[in-house]
């Protein structure tokens, strides 16, 4: 075991990549000589030098696109864009060439192509910089969508993500990349398929991902003071999406409590629910409930942004009505 | 026509038949549309096939080839068999996509054809890529990028002509600038209506050439791609075309007149040159016909190919949204 930040695994696992597969370089703005706007490259263009660590103009739909005909034609980019708000000019390529060339062509090619983006809030960067749309790109069919909440997966995930013959988003939370977690050296590679239980309990379902897991968690630790035992589930991958371990927590615990930092309507927050009560609907003890953010563009002001944005009393609020009516 | 290219008679034999392969092709797909066999959007590339068959003459079968809705022409030539292709247009699992694309999505991946793009310049961030995995993968491959004059509005052209022109890329734009942006006219689209001339604002080579002569287009083509197949690109080629048709089949054709558009037939690519070929003796009254002939075997056979062929189960629907392997990198 070693303490290791979230963005220094987010940057081995790219060393790692590019030591591994000389086809594999990194594309985005500000990847080389500045090292990543969030710091998640420093160091990578000393180290592979500017063809594989490649910085670009400010053109995302173009690097987005670049990245899928290189993937195309033989390479394995990494693609960085600096937050998930920028993708959105890059959503063409994404949808309409990433995620619809292998079923369009008749199964002709695939796109082996990763792209990272910053997403979520917290750190007082307004409503340009601090979206959720993690959720938006799940709704996409031939995309894979991975929200590593942990080190150990932002460590291992992209070697997955790599792996995959499918375009596949990594969305790294902004909060996330200065957080500290015990990496096990003995672990050397997860899947991109499952959601897992970070904590057991028999009392309530938090589903969750992103950095709303730490949320839960210590909501969890604050619940069991209060004698509930919830048992927090990370999700992991938004799409495909890993219903089976969902329902079979609620299935144990009877509650499901879903924490989403999307905006609540028309989220993955609201497809979770729907799937819980299409296949568990008579294993519920109490309704399904949300906990996402304000449906408000993310706004700068300290506590305005943190009444946005799910927190942890927020979560424990829900979980003890759910729990307890009554009470 | 121009005699700066040296073109013997087999290579202007090509050029002919080529072009009336495609004008024929589509003139049995629009016979096909109005019996409602093909439906859904049909772009006709009627007017503008000296721009494919002339670019295509100076590539490679190991070129990678990216095109836009109106890219039957552009199969055609780069080799998609004619069978595939009918099969495509009527929707059957003997087409080059298995019936999933249509008109607008034709794709063959053992050719380098990379579609089919029915978004306006989404091809051409694509072949920025295409063209930086072949820099370093197929050295003196050439990637050809062809789109309309209307992609020249997006900000994709420009992101796509820096970005080629940062990396020295081997690829080749080529605007195929008919005029008209559906029903806009180019000089109510844009502030600079010679379309080469934004070359300049990104360090590209750029040159214009007549796009209803296959032979000037021909001459261009080759060399733009001599220099990209040494290093030297990109390179973008503006061909000033014309399509008789309406953009799609449903279209007034209220934004031009018939006048207009009767003047352009008068430089018809396909009449010229075989004008051409017969008053200066290339070609015998004999060999034309053959060549009428056997393209009129073909599309029967392609026609009957299609026709005979079958819908997609429809189990498969969902296959190949995701894919289990990076399927044009295993050798067949």
């Amino acid at each position: 075991m070693s303490t290791i930040t979230y963005r220094e695994a987010c940057r081995q696992a790219i060393r790692a990549a590019l030591q591994a597969d000389p086809r594999c370089f990194v594309m985005g703005e500000d990847v080389g000589r500045y090292g990543g706007c969030y710091g998640v490259t420093k160091g990578l263009l000393e180290e592979f030098g500017p063809q594989r660590i490649r910085d670009t103009p400010l053109a995302e739909n173009g690097i987005a696109g670049a990245g899928v005909g290189a993937a195309l034609a033989g390479l394995r980019p990494i693609v960085e864009i600096m937050t998930c708000n920028f993708s959105l000019l890059a959503l063409d390529q994404i949808m309409n060439n990433a995620a619809s060339l292998a079923h369009m062509s008749g199964g002709q090619f695939a796109v082996p192509l990763v792209i990272r983006m910053a997403t979520g809030g917290g750190r007082q960067l307004a409503a340009q910089h601090s979206h959720s749309l993690e959720g938006w790109y799940a709704h996409i069919p031939g995309l894979k969508v991975l929200v590593p909440a942990t080190v150990e997966d932002a460590r291992h995930m992209l070697a997955a993500a790599l792996a995959d013959p499918n375009p596949v988003l990594i969305f790294e939370h902004i909060v996330l990349y200065n957080a500290e977690g015990e990496l096990d050296e003995a672990v050397s590679a997860v899947d991109i398929e499952h959601a897992k239980v970070r904590r057991s309990g028999t009392d309530i379902s938090l589903v969750t991902y992103g950095n709303s897991l730490p949320k839960c968690l210590a909501a969890a630790d604050e619940l069991a003071t209060a004698g509930i035992q919830a048992e927090v589930i990370d999700l992991r991958v938004l799409r495909p999406l890993d219903s089976a371990t969902v329902i079979a927590s609620v299935r144990r615990t009877h509650r499901c409590l879903i924490v989403d930092e999307g905006w609540r309507s028309g989220s993955i927050s609201a497809e979770i629910a729907a799937r819980v009560a299409d296949e568990a609907l008579y294993e519920l003890d109490a309704p399904l409930r949300r906990v996402c953010s304000a449906e408000v563009p993310v706004p700068y002001a300290a506590h305005m942004e943190a009444a946005a944005l799910p927190q942890v009393a927020d979560i424990v609020a829900a979980a003890r009505a759910l729990v307890s009516p009554a009470g | 026509m121009s005699d700066k290219l040296h073109l013997d008679r087999a290579g202007l034999h090509r050029l002919y038949r080529e072009m009336q392969r495609i004008r024929r092709f589509e003139a049995r797909c629009v016979a096909l549309y109005q019996a409602q066999q093909i439906r859904g959007f049909l772009h006709l590339y009627d007017g503008q096939e000296a721009v494919a068959v002339g670019v295509m003459s100076a590539l490679d079968a190991g070129d990678a080839v990216l095109a836009t809705y109106r890219e039957h022409g552009h199969a055609l030539a780069k080799g998609v068999p004619m069978d595939a292709l009918m099969a495509e247009m009527l929707g059957k699992e003997q087409g080059c996509c298995r019936g999933r694309g249509g008109s607008m999505h034709l794709f063959d991946q053992s050719r380098r054809f990379y579609g089919g793009n029915a978004i306006v310049g989404g091809g051409l961030p694509l072949a920025v890529g295409i063209a930086m995995a072949d820099k370093a993968l197929r050295p003196g491959a050439v990637t050809a990028c062809f789109f309309g004059e209307g992609a020249v509005a997006e900000g994709a052209f420009h992101e796509s002509l820096n970005l080629a022109a940062l990396w020295q890329l081997p690829l080749l734009f080529v605007c195929e600038n008919n005029l008209y942006a559906m029903g806009v006219p180019l000089a109510e689209s844009d502030a600079q209506p010679e379309v080469y001339r934004k070359g300049a604002a990104y360090r590209v080579a750029a040159a214009q050439v007549d796009g209803m002569d296959p032979v000037k287009v021909a001459a261009a083509a080759r060399l733009a791609v001599a220099e990209l197949r040494v290093g030297r690109g990109p390179y973008l080629l503006e061909c000033r075309t014309y399509r008789y048709r309406a953009h799609s089949m449903f279209d007034t054709q209220a934004y031009r007149g018939k006048d207009e558009v009767d003047k352009w037939r008068q430089l018809d690519p396909i009449a010229r040159l075989q004008d051409w070929l017969l008053a200066n003796r290339q070609i015998s009254a004999e060999e034309l016909a053959g060549i009428d002939a056997g393209i009129g075997a073909e599309i029967d056979a392609a026609v009957a190919f299609a026709e005979a062929g079958t819908p997609e189960p429809l189990a498969e629907l969902t296959r190949f949204v995701l894919m289990d392997s990076v399927v044009q990198e295993q050798t067949p």
